[in-house]
């Protein structure tokens, strides 16, 4: 018996060994370089939708059937763990030739010599497709640290029935309401068993700065080479409305505090909340989760003393160590091309930077599931101080969200919120 | 009235028991259910267990967007290997440690435990850079490697609690017997060693199984991807997540432990208790 079971266990030994010596042969053996035939580009992708991925696969196919000389090999990232792997990548000297992130992420490595310069890589054409606005939030010691491809603006996705049986009226894709108005209606909604409003805050440091520019609350001020956080009217006006709709008018639901945005989508899709301010993604789950004969339309940006919003476009980046940046930055100018980016946001439900892509997604669309109010939307976003700052990221995480958190909790006061956030400033700002 | 008390004490038992078992299963459960739901079901304000609408779609977007059939392959691979590697090595080093008592085989010792104190965050840019020197960056040999040293410290530790758990005088009788060393460890220790070697490789097929970051940061050949790193691509921006494939993807995932621990459940308890008296 247990020479038996020694048998086995040798044979497996064996099988092991001859399996490790099979697995060697597994893989590429490294990264060399071919030094003859075409051209060989790893492009990283963080398309995750189902149609984005889809989209972004079918150009790639493309781009590769159109040009032999240079092959495009499309390599899947995931969001959550893009950055550790960009580090690890760049740090090891093996990162992807074109990388996909997001214009608050790159600075850093831009600031440490990862990311090509691409102001004279790529086309006066494609620059002059997308507002300077947009370009300054990848713009790092001048340098253009990407190209800047799909915007994610901050609208209200309404239920129409309870809007139609309050008496409010949608308001056209290009005249939002107030925040007065968003407000005073968030009331009218509101009764036994519905909240006006479901504000999804489980991370609210982004939402409350992007909102912010509403009222011109910059949060981030740079005097003479120094940054520091500053906290006046301007940006308590967010942080206050969002309390007083919770605690006081209590037409905000508390419950949905320590949410997502799709964690909201249940109570929405149930009547519970009327109206969710969320980002223009949270369309694609209105049109593959709403209940049938369910009606959701996308109001406007609410407005302050204007619609600004703070624009993180995600980033089509080159890697400096690429050694073939000219090949790479043709693969970016066919890739971001005015009719191939209109799908790759279609893919995404969020809005193409270019100029030329947003027309052409609102003709391609007809403007419905909410394309004219995203289209619309786009005009609004700029870069916001926050973005620009450095040590943004840690400020956020250690200093902000806790506060903010607390301050949404109704556990701190206003003023307290303020001394946290502009303390918090002073410890990581550089 | 003791056996009153004595009964009601075994109906809590139970009880216990029962809560316990269904706070661990539930969750295996709910993702059994998820992964049947079509996208409307999973945003019910009052979600039901059984899926009302059963679908089987979230398993083919699954398999077809991500490839997770040859991700599964290439995890089953990987997770094999280092599992069979770490007993390979970890046998008779345990023996070594276990048995051969001196001031080096301490040190040794507390030299394993003391590697674990490194969190891999600050090694995986060398071994990033040893890896692509020898050759071995992007494949899965390289990644074996490193699981088997990650998994060996523990697999030390537990395999030579077991070692000294088989009494010295069998293999003294066996010698008096006329068997050489090598017979000795070949017949007597490593037949008795078998839950021991059972638990480790357990143990050792699991944690490549789960493994996440090394395979992420070390295998960039697409078609070379383990189960996890493919998982996680159904995950997006500020922790949303494509449920359904998710779900389908993860049921998946977890059902090679669950087979292993099936059919080893018995001689893993029995083993790790063995390992776990005397060691």
């Amino acid at each position: 018996m247990l020479r038996t079971r020694f048998r086995r266990l040798a044979a497996a030994t064996a099988v092991a060994v001859v399996g490790l010596g099979a697995l060697a042969a597994c893989g590429d053996g490294g990264d060399d370089e071919a030094t003859s035939g075409p051209v060989k580009l790893r492009f990283l992708s963080l398309a995750w939708q189902k149609e984005s991925l889809q989209a972004n696969k079918d150009l790639v196919a493309k781009w590769n059937a159109e040009h032999p000389d240079i092959q495009v090999e499309y390599v899947q990232g995931d969001w959550n763990s893009i950055h550790d792997q960009l580090v690890t990548s760049f740090e090891g000297g093996d990162a992807p030739d074109i990388v996909h992130y997001e214009a608050s992420a790159i600075g850093e490595f831009s600031k440490q010599g990862y990311l090509a310069d691409l102001s004279d890589l790529i086309s006066d054409d494609l620059k002059g497709q997308i507002d300077q606005g947009v370009w300054d939030t990848v713009t790092f010691d001048d340098k253009v640290a990407g190209v800047p491809f799909l915007l994610e603006s901050q609208v209200v996705i309404a239920n129409k029935k309870l809007l139609d049986a309050a008496g409010i009226a949608v308001p056209p894709a290009d005249g939002g309401w107030t925040w007065d108005e968003f407000q005073a209606n968030a009331q009218k909604l509101t009764k036994p068993g519905q909240y006006g409003v479901a504000w999804a805050l489980k991370s609210p440091t982004n939402r409350v700065l992007n909102l912010a520019l509403n009222f011109d609350g910059k949060f981030f001020y740079t005097d003479g080479g120094r940054t520091e956080v500053r906290i006046g009217d301007a940006e308590k006006e967010v942080p206050k409305r969002i309390h007083d709709m919770i605690y006081t008018t209590k037409s905000a639901s508390p419950e949905a505090l320590g949410m997502s945005g799709a964690d909201t989508l249940p109570g929405f899709f149930g009547g519970k909340y009327a109206m969710l301010p969320g980002s223009v993604s949270l369309r694609q789950q209105m049109v593959e989760q709403a209940p049938e004969g369910f009606e959701w339309v996308t109001l406007p940006p609410v407005k302050g003393l204007s619609t600004k919003q703070a624009a993180n476009p995600q980033t089509l980046s080159i890697a400096e160590d690429s050694k073939h940046k000219k090949q790479a930055a043709q693969f970016l100018e066919y890739f971001l091309n005015p009719t191939n980016m209109a799908a790759l946001a279609k893919g995404d439900w969020l809005v193409p930077t270019g100029k030329q892509a947003n027309e052409e997604l609102v003709k391609l669309t007809g403007g419905k599931q909410g394309w004219d109010v995203a289209a619309d939307s786009a005009a609004d976003l700029t870069v916001a101080p926050f973005q620009m700052a450095d040590g943004y990221p840690e400020w956020k995480t250690k200093y902000a969200t806790p506060a903010l958190q607390q301050y949404f909790a109704n556990k701190i006061t206003l003023d307290q919120l303020a001394t946290q956030l502009v303390d918090g400033g002073k410890q990581v700002l550089r | 009235m003791f056996g009153k008390t004595s009964r009601v004490g075994r109906t809590l038992q139970y009880l216990a028991l029962a809560g316990y078992l269904i706070f661990l299963g539930f969750p295996l459960v709910w993702l059994l259910s998820t992964a049947f739901k079509p996208p409307r079901e999973l945003v019910q304000l009052h979600p039901s267990l059984i899926p009302t609408n059963p679908t089987t779609q979230n398993f083919v977007q699954a398999f077809t967007e991500q490839e997770l059939g040859r991700a599964a392959l290439n995890s089953l691979q990987v997770s094999l290997a280092s599992a069979v590697l770490t007993v390979l090595v970890a046998m008779p080093a345990s023996y070594a440690l276990a048995r051969f008592r001196s001031k080096l085989g301490t040190a040794a010792l507390g030299w394993v435990l003391l590697s674990q104190l490194f969190p891999f965050v600050l090694l995986i840019i060398p071994i990033f850079l040893i890896l692509r020197q020898v050759g071995l960056a992007n494949t899965h040999a390289g990644l074996v490697l490193i699981y088997v040293v990650w998994a060996l410290p523990f697999a030390l530790w537990m395999l030579q609690g077991f070692v000294r758990n088989i009494p010295r005088e069998l293999e003294e009788a066996a010698s008096v017997d006329g068997a050489t060393r090598l017979q000795v460890l070949r017949r007597v220790v490593f037949p008795l060693l078998a839950p021991g070697i059972v638990a480790t490789a357990l143990f050792s097929f699991i944690s490549a199984w789960n493994e996440f970051f090394f395979a992420l940061v070390l295998v960039k050949t697409p078609e070379l991807a383990t189960l996890p790193v493919a998982l996680a691509r159904f995950v997006g921006i500020e922790g949303t997540a494509r449920l359904g494939p998710l779900a389908a993807g993860s049921l998946l995932a977890t059902l090679p432990s669950l087979i292993f621990f099936a059919f080893m459940q018995r001689r893993l308890s029995s083993g790790s208790l063995a390992g776990a008296v005397k060691g």
